[in-house]
């Protein structure tokens, strides 16, 4: 337990007057605007509005400005600003079957209706350091290309095996999910808590948990179904009018990833899914967040659940960046009470350590 | 209302200067709304992310007009709320409706045909052994 210490202002205040020059860095050179970072940093901007749970590209660059790149600390202070923002309300679901597509692909069916469109994708690229990108006052890049024809509409790949009786459905219902902004975490938690706290989780941790469900730690065997990444229209239902209202778009990454299932005495061996959303431009996390889900199933699907990323509470409890942030970082403030007891009691034992031994 | 929320203030702004005058009934504010999205894409809601928003209703000559829109710019929802009340007077509506909302309603679409003709560009037919289905 930390305890409370006074004082110490005036070196606190030089800590954060040091701390704000070196954000600045070399006067020599021109200062980022947040424009340049919503703009040309754009899936940091994009990782830290899905961490801080805030969908806002310009307050998101803004927080990552401020914590100099550090996207723990910046979703941090986006956690912290959203807190002092009134709540309207809740949208209606987003219908990522209507989305427009900027990129989507399956590794499950080459030809599925609506095809294969790779968008603005890092896949296929060398991985070689482009050393033209260190150039000043580069011109800027010619336009991406554009087909004569748009692409059209793109059926969920889910629905297609759905369609055959091989995939498990989502029921669809309108009950009312639980808010973990609302209320606390609490066990057993439902597929949608589950959901929500992913989407709000670390990356690089989904990202480790994803991977051990591939590597034997939980029985997966996925493929990508779909990846769809692309807009979606956001609305809601104000009390005042009484119909929907049309907000605006947001954009979203989305995956659905195909699982094995033996079946049950109840069910049919068919297909399962997990499934992974996250607003902005995040595939990563998508895939990473559909095979965590799909593994925190396994009660649900009779399988045994053993490995960590079968575990709801091992997730949940540390899947939220900034909690873990906290309680690690708190570690570095004052422990001097709590210090300070347990040297009086390793004093004591030594003392009767040695005391024992003595000749 | 889905083209005003879609619209630049600046693109707003000009069409305003000569309606109505109007008061404020509420805001405009600054807020979030929780967007969700569906298990699998079809199953039952969850919620998925916060989002900021900000909305505005006012009252022009009688008429109220409302606004929320994503993002944080205030002018712009008052500027749309307006358009809203304003929308609502038959005398105003035709020629608003071609100034402001036509033009914008093309824009955008034209924004996001782009978008789709761009997507489309990057359409891959991978060539495989197998087939399947």
């Amino acid at each position: 337990m930390y305890v409370s210490v006074k004082g110490g202002e005036t070196a606190i205040g030089h800590a954060h007057a040091w701390l704000a020059e070196a954000r600045r860095g070399d006067t020599a050179l021109a200062e980022l605007s947040t424009a340049q970072i919503e703009q040309q940093l754009s899936l940091a901007v994009d990782r830290v509005m899905a961490e801080g749970a805030c969908a806002d590209r310009g307050l998101a660059a803004l927080a990552l400005k401020q914590a100099r790149g550090d996207s723990t600390e910046a979703a941090f202070l986006l956690r912290a600003y959203r807190t002092t923002l009134p709540r309207f309300g809740y949208a209606l679901p987003v219908d990522t079957a209507a989305m427009a597509i900027h990129r989507r692909i399956s590794s499950t069916y080459k030809d599925l209706p609506g095809g294969q469109v790779l968008g603005p994708t890092f896949d296929y690229t060398h991985r070689l350091l482009d050393f033209a990108l260190e150039a000043e006052g580069l011109a800027a890049p010619p336009p991406a290309a554009e087909a004569k024809e748009e692409a059209g509409r793109m059926p969920a790949v889910t629905a297609i095996l759905a369609q055959e009786g091989l995939m498990a459905p989502d029921l669809a219902s309108d009950a009312e999910p639980p808010d973990i902004t609302r209320e606390p975490l609490a066990f057993p938690a439902d597929r949608a808590l589950r959901l929500q706290a992913m989407a709000r989780g670390d990356e690089g941790f989904l990202l480790s948990l994803g991977y051990s469900t591939q590597r034997g730690y939980g029985n997966a065997h996925p493929f990508v179904g779909e990846i769809r990444m692309g807009e979606v229209r956001v609305e809601i239902e104000p009390p005042e009018l009484g119909f929907a209202i049309d907000i605006g778009d947001i954009m979203v990454s989305e995956c659905q990833m195909v699982n094995q299932f033996a079946g049950t005495a109840e069910a049919p061996p068919q297909f399962t899914r997990g499934y992974g959303l996250v607003v902005g431009q995040n595939e990563r996390k998508a895939m990473a967040m559909s095979l965590v889900d799909r593994a925190l199933r396994a009660p649900e699907l009779g399988e045994a659940a053993t490995a960590p990323a079968q575990s709801p509470e091992f997730v949940l409890y540390h899947c939220d960046n900034v909690e873990s942030t906290g309680f690690v970082e708190h570690l570095k403030l004052p422990h001097y009470v709590d210090f300070q007891s347990e040297l009086e009691k390793i004093r004591a034992i030594r003392a009767r350590w040695f005391a024992e031994r003595a000749p | 209302m889905a083209v005003l929320a879609r619209a630049a203030a600046d693109a707003l702004r000009p069409h305003c200067a000569r309606l109505p005058p109007h008061t404020r009934l509420r805001g405009p504010e600054i807020g979030l709304v929780m967007l969700r999205g569906r298990m699998g894409g079809d199953g039952a809601p969850f919620n998925l992310t916060e989002a900021t928003a900000t909305r505005c209703t006012v009252d022009m000559a009688g008429r109220m007009g409302h606004a929320t829109v994503l993002g944080r710019d205030m002018e712009k929802a008052e500027l749309a709320a307006m358009l809203d009340a304003a929308l609502q007077d038959p005398a105003l509506r035709p020629a608003l409706l071609a100034a402001v909302i036509a033009p914008l309603a093309a824009e955008q679409a034209e924004r996001r045909a782009r978008d789709a003709r761009r997507a489309e560009a990057t359409r891959v037919q991978f060539f495989t052994m197998a087939t399947m289905r």
